[in-house]
């Protein structure tokens, strides 16, 4: 139909969670998701030991647990998506990072918003006193 | 704009011209290509929209109108339990996409139906602990803040259902049919799904129950 | 049994709604009635309503909208009707009707008259464009288009059987909660625009991908023409903008259906929430329905300028940070909300900012006219009115960008002049322009010219005429959705403003009549080469209409303006001799699927809005067995023998050759 060869394999371009293995050996494979849970277990563990210590500072607590989180949605992204920074992956990586913009831009710009008008404008139930 | 047929693959590794190794854009993409890079862009709409959730549940976290917050009631044992059995059976769907690539049926159903236990481990987990804090006076209609908790939580466990369905139909469909070029494409999309579900769940559990229990 | 639905939904007190229904009732039963009668069904069920040929499912889009201008038009025409007698008086229409008059409007021009409007346009077009088959998803289009022919319809019953919102065409609460709303009218508007919303996106990830993906060897993404690059920009809005409109009007749902506290005035519930998110999402909207507009105009400037488009690639990189900085800007839309300065300063800024590359758009289009051949056919004058009436209302809106100016315009008339004229004489007239420029493609037969030129004149005339003075009336207090006034000071602009709106009625009085006399002579009108315009892009290369596989052989693109390229080499080299090496073409199958699923769709959504939940969970059962019907089929596709695709093509090349010949030059 419209398409090119249909699901050989394209040297320029990957589909997003394909591999690209050369001789596609099980081994290697299996060893890629292995890794990736292996350092998966390890951040989640991390996480849930800062959230609940007082051997960190607390206020940094947020941070160090996005921090956390981030690095295990890379980890996630490279080793079970398989998302590289391959020529192959450039539209993948392109498609990804426009969504992260957005909602980086949607979560950032809420905040701040809300934030100012809820410093501005009185909580709804004084408001609703107000009108009886 | 006449461009000369020559080889530019060395200078254009990323495409941004459009050219190959023959020097000219190659045409049209095969279907396993197109049918994951458009359910790739389907999953980032997902993503969006399960922001609008986390940036209404950022807003409201504190109005909690008189009843209890995060810390009164997440149960973090609990999250961690679910948060491995998710993340096992990310591990497994991997293990089907490998099998599935080497069109091994017997490996292929077997890490499916063990994804599909870990998954359905987690909704169990997941629908005791709605059921409990219904149960003690702290459900969605309690206060805003509850609202967007269990809409939040609520939206990821109906995508992890409808994965679970989607799961089963695809056994289904490799058992009846085997593995043909259209449900290979398909068990593409659906890992996908299972591991952009497990992405989301990371910020879920990091946002929602960590960072909040700590309020 | 049946929920909240009883005889009492069916307003017999209310002469409009009853004879408009009583009406269009008998139009569709008539036109039911010669359909099948004539024994037209089988063919229009196995073209058009099984159809995933996106040629045919861009027509049905645009047919769609065309006859929801109609539906959306009256409700304008009387709304200008009622302002303009309602002085010191009610009118005719009492204000519960108004509201739902309003927010009707609103909803269907948006909704299902702009949107279906460009989705179509870019589905007929785009795969002709990029030379390629078809979109990615042929079937997912089907289904897209139908889903939004659900949500449209939908819309319409709740004229006769209920009611529809009254909150404006963006149910702000606490007035769309349920405390506020306690009828249907808000629930039709939520579960209308969630099942559409579903379509779009769909369409959405459809032509993303396409244009990504699908183009034909050779064309490189600088090669495109601008109508792609706009559909990509237009198209990517669409995926990441309508999650967030689909998850506010969920949140909106959980309150009024499951008492949830988003946005309730209790409990901890933050209404201006619900304005943040909406207008997110509302804001790329207006960038959706623009970009493809501005994608058309590209097109046709270039085409009847008889030159390539001026400074293609400044082109490009205004389209995608049109595409970026509409995501930065979306707080314009409540700078009186109370945010502070500082957050509106940003915003008023962001807004500025981002009118400098639609300016470099339109100095793209002087110049390519600048030096050239222009002929004045109605598409090019559609153009060149949109030129002057947009840059005006983008003046406005530059105006209003400003906060402090914005706390004295917002929600006046001054605002209602400033979105209308930017919608209709950007959306609209690059609606019509490309309507008028691409019905020959769709057809084989152009649009009556002079009845074309006399519409756009009245539309152009007459849209003046009703929106300056509300720009005026604006200035002088006057606030939107008003159902009555007392302040003298206004009425002669409102009366003004409804001669405009019976101008434009004429205005398309003369479309409806060129349609219906294109028809008619349309061995006359007649476009035997493919080519009626002397065109540039690949879509031209094709017959009209061109056959179900577009491309015999699916060209070889060396540049940009890919078919002006082919066509002069062709002069030189003679090329169009030999004969092409035809093979087999696999085409998609037609299937049901999508006219099935919004069957079921409607049932599940008029179900939801009454509360009558066995229906809702039949209509799941019915959904959900559809697609697993879908997912279960062996056969997805046909083959064209190579005879077949030889047999079309000769017979097309023959006939164009035959007019090149005697015309002396192709």
């Amino acid at each position: 139909m419209t398409h090119g060869h249909d699901d050989a394999f394209d040297r320029t371009d990957l589909a997003p969670g394909d591999e690209h293995v050369e001789g596609g050996r099980l081994r290697l494979r299996v060893l890629g998701y292995v890794t990736g849970l292996g350092l998966a277990i390890l951040l989640t563990a991390t996480s849930f030991f800062v959230a609940g210590t007082n051997l960190v500072w607390e206020p940094s607590i947020p941070v160090a647990l996005v921090v956390l989180a981030i690095a295990q949605m890379g980890v996630h992204l490279v080793f079970f998506l398989h998302i590289t920074t391959g020529p192959d992956n450039t539209n993948n990586v392109l498609a990804l990072a426009f969504g992260v913009l957005i909602v980086l831009l949607l979560m950032s710009g809420s905040l701040w918003i809300m934030a100012n008008l809820n410093h501005n404008m009185m909580p709804m139930d004084q408001i609703m006193q107000m009108q009886r | 704009m006449a461009d000369t047929t020559m080889a530019y693959a060395h200078i254009d590794p990323h495409q941004v011209r459009g050219i190959d190794e023959f020097g000219t854009h190659a045409g049209p993409a095969s279907r396993r290509i197109v049918t994951g890079y458009g359910f790739w862009i389907f999953i980032l709409s997902d993503i969006i929209m399960f922001s609008a959730f986390f940036a209404t549940y950022a807003v409201l976290l504190g109005q909690t109108a008189g009843g209890p917050s995060g810390r009164d009631l997440f149960d973090l044992r609990n999250v961690a339990i679910e948060t491995a059995f998710l993340l096992a059976s990310s591990f497994t769907c991997g293990m089907a996409s490998i099998a599935a690539d080497m069109r091994n049926k017997t490996w292929f159903q077997v890490a499916m139906a063990v994804t599909c236990l870990f998954g359905l481990a987690f909704l169990t987990i997941e629908a005791r602990e709605f059921a409990s804090l219904v149960a003690r006076g702290a459900g969605p209609t309690r206060s805003a803040f509850l609202s967007a908790f269990f809409s939040l939580v609520g939206l990821h466990g109906l995508h992890v259902s409808a994965g679970i369905l989607w799961l089963l139909t695809m056994m289904a469909q490799v058992l009846a049919k085997g593995f043909r070029a259209d449900i290979q494409r398909r068990i593409l999309c659906f890992a996908l799904f299972w591991h952009a579900l497990d992405i989301i769940w990371i910020a879920v559990f990091t946002v929602v129950y960590l960072i909040g229990s700590a309020q | 049994m049946l929920g909240k639905l009883d005889w009492s939904a069916i307003p017999f007190d209310q002469p409009i709604p009853m004879i408009t229904s009583g009406v269009v009732a008998l139009v569709i039963l008539g036109v039911l009635a010669w359909v099948v009668l004539a024994g037209h069904l089988p063919y229009l069920w196995r073209e058009w309503i099984t159809s995933v040929d996106h040629k045919r499912i861009g027509v049905m889009y645009m047919t769609l909208a065309l006859v929801m201008l109609l539906r959306g038009f009256s409700d304008a025409i009387m709304m200008r009707g009622q302002q303009a007698i309602a002085f010191h008086s009610q009118g005719y229409l009492p204000p519960e009707h108004f509201n739902q008059i309003f927010s009707a409007h609103g909803t269907i021009m948006i909704f299902f008259v702009a949107m279906p409007f460009v989705i179509g346009l870019m589905n007929l077009v785009v795969p002709l464009q990029l030379g390629v088959r078809d979109v990615a998803f042929p079937t997912l289009n089907s289904v897209g288009f139908w889903l939004t022919a659900t949500g449209a319809l939908l819309v319409n019953m709740s004229l006769v059987i209920g009611e529809f919102a009254r909150t404006g065409w963006l149910p702000y609460p606490p007035l769309s909660e349920l405390t506020y709303s306690p009828g249907v009218g808000v629930d039709y508007y939520l579960w209308s625009l969630e099942i559409s919303g579903i379509g779009t996106l769909v369409a959405g990830i459809n032509l993303v991908t396409t244009v990504l993906k699908l183009r034909t060897r050779g064309m490189s993404y600088l090669r495109m023409p601008m109508f792609c690059w706009t559909t990509l920009a237009s198209n990517l809005l669409i995926v990441t903008a309508f999650p967030i409109l689909t998850a506010t009007l969920a949140m909106l749902i959980l309150d009024r259906y499951f008492g949830f506290h988003f946005f309730s005035n209790e409990a901890g519930g933050n209404v201006m929430m619900f304005m943040n998110l909406i207008w997110a999402w509302g804001h790329p909207e207006v960038y959706i329905l623009i970009l493809p507009a501005f994608g058309v105009f590209s097109e046709v400037v270039a085409t009847f300028s008889g030159k390539p488009l001026f400074g293609y690639r400044s082109m490009v990189l205004a389209t995608m940070a049109i595409c970026v900085i509409s995501f930065m800007v979306w707080l314009h839309h409540f700078f009186t909300m109370g945010a502070g300065p500082n957050v509106n300063a940003i915003f008023g800024i962001a807004s500025m900012i981002i009118a400098v590359p639609t300016g470099v758009k339109i100095y793209n289009w002087l110049f390519t006219m600048y030096g050239g051949r222009i002929r004045f056919t109605s598409p090019m004058l559609w153009s060149i009115g949109f030129m002057v009436t947009f840059i005006l209302g983008g003046l406005t809106g530059v105006l209003v960008a400003v906060p402090p100016a914005d706390f004295l315009l917002h929600n006046s008339l001054f605002l209602v002049a400033h979105f209308h004229n930017v919608i209709i004489g950007g959306v609209l007239f690059g609606a019509f322009a490309g309507y008028t420029y691409w019905f020959p493609k769709a057809f084989g037969f152009r649009l009556h010219e002079g009845l074309g030129k006399a519409a756009f004149w009245f539309w152009l005339i007459g849209f003046y005429v009703a929106f300056m003075p509300l720009y005026a009336v604006g200035l002088l207090g006057m606030t939107r959705r008003m159902q009555h006034y007392d302040i003298p000071e206004w009425r002669p602009w409102l009366i003004a403003a409804a001669f405009g709106a019976v101008l434009i009625l004429i205005g398309i009085g003369f479309q409806i009549a060129q349609l219906v006399v294109s028809i008619r002579r349309r061995e006359e009108l007649r476009d035997r080469t493919g080519d009626p315009w002397q065109g540039r892009s690949l879509e031209w290369a094709t017959a009209s209409p061109p056959p179900v596989f577009n491309f015999a052989i699916m060209p070889d693109v060396r540049g940009g303006d890919a078919y002006w390229e082919i066509k002069s080499r062709a002069r030189q080299q003679d090329i169009e001799k030999q004969e092409p090496d035809y093979e087999d073409i696999e085409m998609p199958r037609n299937s049901p699927t999508g006219f099935v699923c919004a069957f079921f769709a409607t049932v599940m959504g008029f179900a939801l809005i009454w509360h009558i939940w066995w229906m809702v969970a039949a209509g799941f059962v019915g959904a959900f067995a559809t697609f697993v019907v879908f997912a279960w089929r062996d056969h997805d596709e046909y083959v064209i023998p190579a005879a077949e695709v030889a047999r079309i093509d000769r017979a097309n090349l023959a006939e164009r050759r035959a007019l090149a010949g005697a015309a002396g030059s192709a």
